[in-house]
């Protein structure tokens, strides 16, 4: 499964504290990018890493780590990335 | 001209550039799509580029941000992100922000 392997190579490389990936490749099936075989997922990520950067750079540590699954498996790669300290807050704000 | 050349000359040459699938009339990619619909109700001026017409571009631009995907949204020549982050920004009032002061947004 590519859910599996993405939590496996996100979770080695930025140790999240929270992590979970959902499998949304059903909702493209048919569509010109589905055909290559690429699925689509939602990462959303809590990790210490995160922590002081921008979205972009976030977003790019994803990317990094990931590396050439991005070319094959993962087709579109939609990112919640935050840091611990927003995800207390939020949490608080609920 | 060699393709990162290229990039850079259309980044240095209009303030706002959206490299995507398709054309904002015809958008090929459902968040090239979104993406411009988010544009568009900033009443933003941008040039786009339609990554399906340039292969060589295509491949290149993504080692040239360290981003893999389309769409990819510049102003003032920095990447500012992918579908998601672009939403985000709109949503939180920021895009809009980013655009006037790129003086990219239609009186």
């Amino acid at each position: 499964m590519i859910t599996e392997l993405i939590k496996k190579v996100l979770t080695a490389e930025l140790q999240p504290e929270q992590l979970e990936i959902i499998d949304n490749s059903a909702a493209h099936a048919g569509h010109a990018g589905a055909a290559s075989g690429g699925g689509h997922y939602h990462v959303t990520i809590v990790a210490d890493a995160f922590e002081g950067k921008s979205m972009v750079q976030r977003h790019q540590l994803i990317y990094k780590a990931l590396g050439d699954m991005m070319k094959q498996q993962i087709h579109a790669l939609g990112i919640n990335a935050i840091s611990p300290s927003e995800y207390t807050k939020e949490a608080i704000n609920e | 001209m060699e393709v990162i050349e290229r990039i850079k000359d259309q980044l240095e040459k209009n303030s706002v550039v959206l490299y995507m699938k398709g054309t904002p009339d015809f958008p090929q990619c459902g968040f090239s799509g979104q993406s411009v619909q988010v544009l568009n109700a900033c009443k933003a001026k941008f040039a786009y580029v339609n990554i399906f017409e340039d292969p060589e571009l295509r491949e290149a631009l993504k080692s040239y941000s360290n981003w893999p995907t389309y769409p990819q949204l510049y102003i003032k020549g920095e990447l500012v992100g992918g579908c998601d982050i672009i939403i985000d920004l709109y949503t939180k009032g920021e895009l809009l922000k980013m655009l006037a002061e790129a003086d990219a947004v239609a009186a």
